[in-house]
């Protein structure tokens, strides 16, 4: 699911136009498998696959393979509709340094729910 | 196109509320039994756009929505720029009283939602015989805080932008999508510190767990409305207000934290047949 956030993203143009002050690596933890995704003025300029030695980034959202499934499903379950929504559940943990993430949250949101074939927006 | 009006009416009125003198912003429409609409956190009465609009409820009932003070289109009270603005439940309780004496409603029916579902539950606790009756949307006894607060008022980070994302997620995503950005556009305006002020009532001051069982709805009916979206105040922590008093509970299907602003048509259908047990009383 990963794999489809650049190309949905970098199609969206309102969204890229929302992300447009974004400049960060950030990291999504499926399970133990990590990937950082590079973003630069709103678009993923480069997306790799870990395991990494020394990963740099400024966040990661931690979540199990199961969480993530249910969260990319178009229409996810009850509960699993949003982050904050899995945060409270504990079933996901946003670490690291957030401002990034809480000062372009409506943007964030919405790249990471970009795999959901029919992501609300 | 020529353009088309709205049956609402909207006024400044100018009140001694809490002690302090306030200009405040209402909204009305219709005629019948006063249904006073009370607004989520961090948001104002366009909230209710939906039900003024309705003239399925404004043929039997005078809506009367207000900004709360710091809120949409009412002015903080003078001196506001050298102080902290915090809901607590004694302000809110009190607050409402007083608009409605001042507005000179006689046994209003009270509806809130989120921080109004929570206060309407110490309405029905502290004054169940100024109400006709109470109507609470996503009412939770205790919503616990599951992120820090202080990201919604900080200078390096866009007050309004925050205050959407962190609710945005709890709008049903099967809802329009003009009703949900409406709705966030609502988050978007607010003051800074506006909506981190009333979560302190909502996560903090207005706990009333251990108080839920002392109220009495043959006193003063109360309805419970929760959507099933709603993760914040969420359907069990509704279903246990009413298992612990005793009012009725929906949970609607296919509505969030905001049902009557995102999506105020399936909201309706929900609340007309409350509205008419309400009118038989």
């Amino acid at each position: 699911m990963i794999d489809k956030i650049a190309d949905r993203v970098n199609a969206d143009s309102g969204l890229v136009r929302r992300g447009r002050f974004v400049d960060t690596t950030f990291m999504i933890a499926v399970d133990d498998a990590c990937t950082l995704l590079r973003i630069e003025e709103g678009r993923v300029t480069k997306v790799a696959s870990g395991p990494f030695v020394t990963p740099e980034y400024s966040f990661c959202l931690r979540a199990s393979r199961a969480v993530w499934e249910k969260f990319w499903q178009p229409l996810p379950p009850l509960g699993y509709t949003d982050i904050f929504a899995l945060v409270k559940q504990k079933l996901m943990q946003v670490e690291g340094d957030l401002h990034p993430f809480m000062a372009n949250l409506l943007y964030f949101k919405d790249v990471i729910a970009s795999p959901r074939r029919d992501a609300q927006r | 196109m020529s353009p088309r009006f709205e049956p609402i009416s909207g006024r400044y009125m100018h009140l001694e509320l809490l002690g302090k003198p306030h200009r405040l912003y209402f909204e009305e429409a219709g005629q019948g039994i006063p249904l006073l609409c009370l607004h989520t956190a961090g948001s104002d009465g366009r909230q209710y756009r939906g039900l003024l609009n309705d003239m399925r409820i404004t043929k039997n009932f005078r809506v009367i929505v207000f900004d709360m003070p710091w809120h949409g289109k009412s002015s903080p009270p003078a001196g506001w720029q050298d102080t902290e603005y915090r809901l607590t439940s004694r302000d809110y309780v009190r607050m409402i009283i007083e608009v409605a004496d001042a507005l000179g409603l006689d046994k209003p029916v009270a509806m809130g939602c989120s921080i109004g579902g929570r206060i309407v539950l110490h309405l029905a606790h502290e004054h169940p015989e100024r109400f006709r009756a109470l109507i609470g949307l996503e009412s939770a006894a205790h919503t616990e805080p599951y992120y820090d607060l202080t990201w919604l008022d900080r200078p390096d980070v866009h007050g309004g932008m925050v205050c959407a994302g962190v609710v945005s997620g709890l709008v049903a995503p099967v809802v329009p999508a003009e009703e949900r950005w409406e709705t966030l556009w609502h988050y978007m305006q607010s003051g800074p510190g506006v909506f981190k002020g009333d979560l302190y009532f909502h996560m903090i001051d207005g706990d009333i767990r251990g108080r839920v069982d002392q109220i009495d709805v043959k006193r003063c009916p109360l309805f419970l409305l929760t959507g099933e979206y709603d993760y914040s105040c969420t359907s069990e922590a509704t279903l246990d207000v009413a298992r612990r008093t005793g009012a009725p509970a929906t949970i609607m299907q296919g509505l969030g934290h905001f049902p009557m602003s995102e999506d105020p048509a399936k909201f309706i259908s929900y609340l007309l047949p409350v509205l008419e047990k309400v009118r038989a009383f």
